[in-house]
């Protein structure tokens, strides 16, 4: 049992943790802890830390629990919603159900609407997130949300959220941000000191570590192995593999066939734009603002996701990740039905042709049936590069 | 020295042997049947009776079935090898490649002989040479038979782009009497809407080139041409393009020496 309690080491710890991280969910709520389950990058998690509730990600990435979903859910609807639920509806996952509370925004329309639904088997809360960053209001009806949530959380879980622990939080999130800025930005390397695939499942693993510190510090250990490694001269990353920037949807439920296709054809992924990678850490908050709620207010705000019109954070990303991490290809991650990226994506085709990037836009599900088609597309989009 | 490029596509496997001079010495299509390592094999086997030994000369394996053709070099898909052979065939100035194939259809912009940009369509079989071959199956007709009847047919518009949603409409026309050539047009028709549209995706050329097994269906290239306000080019080689752009890229492999991948 302490075994599971260990911090991840290695990657494959890493793609371990969120197993391992039953137990120490479990081991939490034995200790009287709670938990709230999130779902998205916009979830302002200061709040959360200082509420003293531990959250988990609860995004679906498997394809087991999508038949149970569309016992209620359109089949034609993003695999991403319709995995989450049906985890919720079969009890399958143990996150979702040892959470004492879900905390849902207002993002794309299938979401929101799903987590109505979700409403009914869990308790709930809906944070209204503005669709747009252009509006001065925007921020102020943000930053009121934001405030309406902490007044929830103090009076659902009798705590206190006070300033001092808000900005506690914020420097330790901070912390935890650049450590994982520190590690992604290896990539710049040339060649990279790690393969796209073991970067992202570190990342991924960091979020089921839940103690933010030590995750911060199982992201700087990593990095400084790395970088031992590399400077005695391993390379795991071939000099002339291309150097892709990944962007697009949330992909851990499709990382093999995407990640894993593209580094097995001759490239290698050095910047995950999407959440999961730069788009969730590359902001941080000021800890001295004078006003701390409306600062994390900002610094959640501004995250450049195609659920916002216009999204031109997003593209102002993209734009600089490209000449930071000297990339030779733009490849753009779509889930099936995801309205929000797939429209975007005609932008993004454009704006890598205007800078002259090789774009390729891949749509998929968590279904195994596309394997062959895809492999297609990425070697054949590799070759070109 | 000969060269030896093989396309297992998802209906048929093509086949190339080219010399020094990209001369075609050889080239022949069979069906791939059920097993894309079974044809592999037939290939083997033909090219060996006609004298061409495709394990001690180089070869490349290219289409749906490349990874099944054991004893060939190197693997490379079918985009570039279309733009190869496409460019050997047409010349190589910017153009777009409409491969037109059994399981889907590719759009790839080439210049210089080399992949500018590609798009191949979805999980759908509209718009692809399965999607005719359904359809002419129900109406008693081969493809080109088919593509052939179309030119005197006028005004029948079939709908639905779900192949199997299309088929019912078919049988819905047959059944209310209406005639064969009509009812060819209506899917000639559809199958240039839905390649026309794949084509609007990617940035316009001046040159369009019909590669795949539908390349000797003149009246689809007019209907398509139509479409897009083009004139469309192609060659009764064309459905060996794919073979003919493995074959070339074999060439390559000898200079810079066989890799694997
Ligand atoms: S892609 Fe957008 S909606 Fe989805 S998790 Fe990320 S920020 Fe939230
Ligand atoms: S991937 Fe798209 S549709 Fe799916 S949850 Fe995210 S924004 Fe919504």
């Amino acid at each position: 049992m302490d075994d599971y309690l260990k911090l991840p080491e290695t990657f494959e710890e890493f793609s371990e943790a969120r197993k391992n991280g039953f137990i120490r969910v479990k081991k939490i709520k034995e200790e009287g802890g709670l938990i709230a389950g999130v779902f998205c990058t916009y979830t302002p998690l200061e709040i959360l830390d200082a509420a003293g509730l531990t959250a988990v990600g609860l995004c679906g990435m498997s394809n087991e629990t999508i038949p149970a979903a569309e016992s209620e859910l359109p089949k034609n609807l993003c695999p991403l919603i319709k995995s989450s639920y049906g985890f919720a509806l079969s009890d399958k996952c143990p996150y979702t159900y040892f959470s004492d509370i879900i905390i849902g925004e207002t993002t794309c329309d299938g979401k929101k609407k799903m987590y109505e639904l979700l409403g009914e088997i869990k308790d709930t809360y809906i944070i209204q997130l503005p669709q747009g960053q252009d509006r001065a209001y925007s921020a102020e009806l943000w930053t009121k949300e934001l405030r309406r949530l902490i007044r929830t959380l103090e009076e659902k879980f009798g705590v206190e959220i006070t300033d001092e622990k808000l900005r506690s939080a914020v420097c330790l999130r901070n912390d935890e941000r650049k450590a994982k800025t520190e590690l992604m930005e290896l990539s710049r390397l040339q060649p990279p000191p790690l393969r796209g695939l073991d970067l992202y499942k570190v990342l991924e693993g960091s979020g089921f570590v839940f103690d933010i510190a030590a995750s911060a510090e199982a992201m700087q250990s990593t990095k400084r192995k790395a970088l031992e490694k590399y400077e005695a001269g391993d390379r795991p990353v071939s000099k002339n593999a291309k150097r892709i920037l990944v962007t697009g949807c949330p992909i851990g439920g499709v990382l093999e066939k995407t990640v894993g296709t593209i580094e097995s054809s001759g490239g290698v992924v050095v910047c995950f734009e999407n959440c999961g990678g730069v788009k969730a850490t590359r902001e941080l908050a000021d800890a001295e603002a004078d006003d701390i709620v409306q600062e994390i207010s900002r610094r959640y705000l501004n995250i450049g996701c195609a659920i916002m019109t216009p999204n031109q954070n997003r593209v102002n990303l993209i734009r600089s990740l490209v000449d930071e991490y000297h990339i030779d290809g733009v490849v753009e991650i779509l889930l099936q039905a995801c309205h929000p990226y797939t429209v975007e994506a005609h932008t993004i085709r454009r704006l890598s042709s205007e800078i002259g990037m090789p774009y390729l836009g891949i749509e998929t599900d968590y279904s195994n049936t596309d394997t062959g088609q895809l492999s297609t597309r990425i070697e054949a989009f590799m070759e070109m590069l | 020295m000969y060269y030896i490029g093989i396309d297992v596509g998802s209906a048929c496997s093509k086949y190339a042997v080219i010399d020094e001079q990209n001369e075609v010495l050889y080239r022949n299509v069979i069906p791939t049947g059920w097993s894309s390592s079974s044809a592999a094999e037939a290939v083997r086997q033909d090219l060996l009776l006609r004298g061409y030994n495709p394990e001690h000369n180089p070869c490349v394996a290219t289409g749906y079935g490349r990874n099944s053709v054991e004893f060939a070099d190197k693997a490379v898909t079918e985009i570039t090898c279309h733009c190869l052979g496409a460019s050997h065939l047409f010349g190589d100035g910017a153009s777009t490649v409409i491969d037109i194939g059994g399981q889907d259809t590719k759009i790839i912009n080439i210049s210089g002989g080399i992949v500018q940009d590609f798009l191949m369509n979805d999980k759908c079989s509209a718009g692809t040479g399965r999607f005719v071959e359904i359809m002419a199956k129900i109406l008693e007709l081969d493809p080109m038979s088919l593509c052939a009847l179309a030119e005197s047919g006028t005004e029948v518009t079939i709908s639905s782009m779900c192949t199997v949603f299309a088929e019912s409409e078919v049988i819905g026309l047959i059944g209310r009497g209406v005639k064969k050539a009509d009812i060819a047009f209506g899917i000639v028709d559809s199958v240039a809407s839905k390649v026309a549209s794949q084509c609007g995706r990617i940035k316009r050329s001046t040159r369009y080139y019909l590669t795949g097994g539908l390349c000797e269906c003149r009246y689809l290239m007019k209907v398509l041409g139509d479409k897009l306000g083009v004139c469309i080019v192609s060659n009764p080689e064309g459905r060996y393009a794919g073979a003919l752009g493995a074959a070339l890229s074999a060439k390559k492999l000898e200079k810079g020496g066989r890799t694997d991948g």
